[in-house]
């Protein structure tokens, strides 16, 4: 199939190599372990395998078939079509990280371009070539954090707004570091007012504090008066943001952030079940050597023209093995080419449209639901695109009748905030149309009367 | 051609993709949070395009060309990974939908963790991992939850041989872990002695790379996981390049207790310019309730009329989530598919005709290059970069060399122990004619050292850019094209 020898050139290679056989090449694997029966399904040529994919996605119901009114933290966005023609370039997408620069150029030039993008969308300095995703993303903050007080200072704060699935990775990406109070996030009466009690846990000790903006509830703070209260305890401050919120909203870069993550998701990745997204990472020039990850650089060539190379690879583990503070290496490099021409293509006006349309339609799609009897809107403060609905009844039972009219409900927060049992997340998106809000108030007006 | 960057190409007030006008009443904008400036560029849907045809158009490419980067296992993609991939079946399904709606997904994901268990013998996987270095992470974890499960404190060492990625080391003092590493004897294997020296109720484990980097195989494989076990510690597999022993040899057969793969490298997930990757961690059955998770599970048994229900666990004593939602899907998708089309005799034959093409090259060349470790290899090989007799040739001046010949270079200075390395990694995709010409060139490039050696130190001549400042852009540091001061003087 994809292989392309014949049978008279296997054998002249093998003379070349100068053994008779195949086999022979395999004499170094211990023979009681040497060809192992696999027992695997039998080979189905592509047009097979295409009709058996087709089947098992088809077995989804999905975005496409269903009005989506699910986020927390993946959003369904639309995806201009010139993106996906992009990355399918063979030239993009079949090459490998660009450690030649001089047949790199065009994957090297992209990466130059997206780090200047995320600068410019979190008003920070410096971004690196990428993480995993937002999750991956934060808690490589805290890392940062850590090795940057060199393990001296050890509490980290965690709001209990930030995404819960970010929260757990922090938790396990600094399980290997022994003594680190992290704390912030417990459970609580209150989890949407969190402000006073993050500043009263704010000490000497503090490496980190990490807040959302929008918070996963949705809710737009004023995180300055933090900000400040975290520098002078000698801290620093992360900021973990939804891209197309930046569109509206003041960058974190303006307010005191010292770092800011996300998931680029929103700008141009297809949802794909939860992955391949996109770890937005950028912080202040201070701290470029602390960054994890790959650097695009500008310089210039041996005759003067402009150019680009990954830099600082000093810090990384090829060269700095058990001293590297991130082991980081393969990224979301094609994810973060998706963001680039996203972005190159809605530019600074259309950026600002999608996150005006998510607004409107989020606020009136709240308003609406407020006016049924039985629902209450949890969120007070400004909030974005998601907001906090109080139910009558358990969510998973709203969920599964909503579907029955082909509506994917909101996210089910008492999983993760015991106190939030009977509340739904609901996100929309400049894809809901007024038609699909009034449907969903429409069927959940009835589920309270059912 | 210098291409100029977009926010050189941004006219203010040109549009690409438009939206449509809100058709709900508009609500205030929360006062005191609006930005007041968003600084990107402003283009046409065509000048977008060209832009990155542009750029995309100074790139190699395995699409392209032979691209034979040692320990990046760059094959080539076959095309219906890319439409299975996107099928909007899968393409569009939202992670946190209700279970019962995305049956297909969860079924792909549960027996792609089926296939994987089989191809590498273990007894458990987890598909969360990103990449390589994450399954490392992952795995390192497991190892220390596995220790401090069993209330054994003092373990503290992770060994690791000298011939190891450098993601190796470092993903194991992420995990709190004082590396400790081991040289490698003369014939590329782990030093036995200095193994069994190494080994006492101190260690956690051992992260083995088999085929290693120098492309052989480990041959006492047995004894080294033997030795490793009976010292109380696990033994962790880098499969990052598991190429050369699909249907060959199973990890878990070998005395292998954790092991990441690289989707991307063995799986043909194509590379994107630095990813996205999948990096699924295999364990055995006893360290299974460790992994991260959620995992794909069946929750009831299907029968022969109705499938079974998918669904997800969480591992009993998991060492957490490492990774937000359920991993890369799209990238399952692919490798599902390539597995799917391979069958176990096809994917022998991978292992076959990737260890047929690296020894091809390895005889065609090692009269010209010296090769410190000559025997056969695996799946890649490294050769020395240099020679006595042509001082001020480096490994660095081949490479650019070879892309005069429109090849792509292999991989310089790693592994660390082979002086000017060379490691070259052709897959089983290349043809013969392919693998002629790159020799061809190599050899050619041999000559060249010795008569001409300037061709090789201004190489490359015919690219958008030749060789580059790296020390200028270290010191200078121009990461981005736009900067806040800028901005906010012009304010
Ligand atoms: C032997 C080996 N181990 C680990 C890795 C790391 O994998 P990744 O780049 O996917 O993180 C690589 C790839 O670069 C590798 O070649």
């Amino acid at each position: 199939m994809f292989l392309p020898h014949t049978d008279s050139e296997r054998s002249e290679m093998l003379k070349t190599i100068g053994v008779s056989s195949i086999d022979e090449l395999f004499k170094d694997v211990p023979e009681k372990v040497r060809y192992p029966a696999l027992n695997l399904p039998p080979a189905l040529t592509e047009m097979e395998a295409a009709a058996q994919l087709q089947q098992m996605a088809m077995a989804n119901e999905t975005t496409q078939d269903l009005a989506c009114f699910l986020g927390a933290g993946a959003y369904n966005h639309y995806i201009p079509a010139a993106v996906d023609h992009i990355l399918r370039r063979n030239e993009f997408y079949t090459a490998y990280t660009p450690y030649q620069p001089e047949v790199s150029q065009g994957t090297l030039q992209a990466i130059f371009e997206y780090q200047s993008l995320m600068c410019a969308l979190t008003g920070m300095e410096v971004s690196n070539a990428s993480h995993y995703d937002g999750a991956t993303a934060t808690a490589e903050a805290g890392i940062m954090a850590y090795h940057n007080f060199r393990g001296k200072r050890t509490r980290f704060i965690l709001s209990p707004g930030v995404h819960p699935q970010y929260r757990q990775v922090f938790r396990t990406y600094m399980s290997g570091y022994e003594n680190l109070e992290i704390v912030g996030d417990e459970a609580n009466n209150d989890p949407m007012n969190y402000l006073e009690r993050l500043e009263a846990l704010i000490d000497g000790n503090t490496a980190l504090v990490v807040v959302q903006y929008p918070d996963f509830f949705g809710q737009i703070h004023d995180f300055a008066p933090l900000a400040e209260k975290v520098h002078q305890a000698g801290g620093l401050f992360a900021v973990v943001i939804n891209p197309i919120a930046l569109g509206l909203l003041k960058p974190p870069g303006e307010f005191g952030a010292d770092i800011v993550v996300g998931d680029g998701q929103p700008l141009g990745i297809p949802l794909s079940f939860g992955g391949p997204y996109l770890g937005i990472f950028t912080t202040r020039k201070e701290y470029v050597r602390r960054i994890a990850g790959r650097l695009v650089g500008e310089t210039v060539d041996v005759q003067g023209r402009r150019g680009y190379v990954l830099t600082l690879t000093a810090r990384e583990q090829h060269i700095r093995r058990e001293k590297a503070t991130s082991n980081i290496c393969t990224n979301q490099g094609l994810m973060a080419l998706a963001a680039t021409v996203y972005l190159a293509l809605v530019g600074k006006e259309g950026l600002r449209q999608v996150a005006e349309l998510c607004y409107h339609k989020a606020h009136y799609a709240a308003q609406r639901i407020a006016e049924i009897p039985g629902y209450r809107v949890l969120n007070t403060k400004p909030f974005f695109h998601e907001f906090v609905v109080q139910c009558p009844k358990p969510v998973a039972e709203i969920n599964e009748y909503l579907l029955d009219y082909g509506i994917l409900g909101g996210y089910d927060l008492g999983q993760d905030y015991p106190t939030l049992s009977n509340h739904m997340l609901i996100a929309v998106t400049e894809m809901n149309s007024r038609e699909e809000i009034e449907t969903l108030v429409e069927y959940l007006k009835e589920f309270a009367h059912d | 051609m210098t291409e100029p960057t977009l926010f050189e190409l941004s006219s203010p007030g040109r549009r690409g993709v438009r939206f449509p006008e809100p058709d709900v009443p508009k609500s205030a904008l929360p006062e005191g949070f609006v930005r007041k400036d968003l600084p990107l560029p402003e283009l046409a849907e065509v000048d977008v395009v060209r832009h990155f045809v542009r750029l995309s158009q100074k790139n190699y490419a395995v699409d392209y060309g032979l691209y034979p980067l040692g320990s990046c296992t760059m094959k080539y993609n076959p095309k219906i990974n890319e439409d299975a991939a996107r099928l909007p079946g899968f393409a569009l399904a939202h992670p946190l939908q209700p279970i019962d709606t995305v049956q297909g997904s969860l079924a792909l994901m549960y027996e792609l963790q089926e296939l994987l268990k089989e191809i590498t013998g273990m007894g458990a996987v987890s598909l969360q991992p990103a990449a390589g270095a994450h399954g490392e992470l992952t795995g390192v974890l497991i190892i220390r939850a596995y220790h401090q499960s069993r209330g054994d404190t003092k373990r503290t060492k992770i060994l690791i041989p000298d011939s190891a990625h450098g993601t190796n080391p470092a993903s194991s003092a992420m995990s709190g872990y004082e590396v400790v590493q081991l040289p490698s004897d003369k014939r590329g294997n782990v030093d036995l002695e200095a193994l069994k020296a190494a080994c006492d109720e101190t260690v956690a484990g051992l992260m083995l790379t088999n085929p290693n980097t120098l492309g052989l195989f480990e041959e006492n494989v047995l004894e080294v996981t033997r030795v490793v076990h009976e010292a109380g510690g696990l033994v962790y597999g880098d499969g990052a390049n598991l190429n050369a022993l699909l249907g060959i040899a199973r990890p878990g057969d070998m005395g292998f207790d954790i092991l990441h793969l690289n989707l991307h490298k063995t799986f043909s997930t194509p590379h994107g310019g630095g990813g996205p990757g999948s990096g699924p961690v295999a364990v055995t059955e006893t360290l299974a309730e460790f992994l991260p998770g959620p995992i794909v599970t069946i929750l009831e048994e299907g029968s022969e009329e109705v499938p079974p229900l998918y669904g997800f666990k969480m591992p009993n004593r998991s060492i957490g989530r490492v990774k937000a939602f359920h991993g890369h899907f799209g990238m399952m998708v692919r490798a599902y598919t390539y597995i799917l089309m391979h069958g176990a005799e096809g994917l022998r034959k991978v292992a076959e005709h990737a260890v047929l093409n690296a020894n091809y090259l390895l005889a065609r060349l090692r009269h010209v290059y010296h090769i410190p470790y000559d025997r056969i290899c695996k799946h890649e090989f490294v050769a020395e970069g240099i020679w006595d007799d042509a001082p001020g040739v480096h490994a660095l001046d081949i490479a650019k060399r070879l892309i005069d010949y429109d090849f792509h270079p292999p991989t310089n200075y790693f592994p660390l122990i082979v002086r000017e390395a060379l490691m070259i990694e052709p897959t089983e995709t290349e043809s013969k004619q392919t693998l002629d010409k790159f020799a061809d060139a190599l050899i050619k490039i041999a000559e060249e050292a010795h008569t001409q050696p300037e061709l090789l130190k201004s190489a490359p001549h015919h690219t958008p850019v030749g060789r580059l400042d790296e020390v200028k852009a270290a010191k200078e540091l121009v990461l981005c094209c736009w900067f806040p001061e800028k901005e906010s003087q012009a304010a």
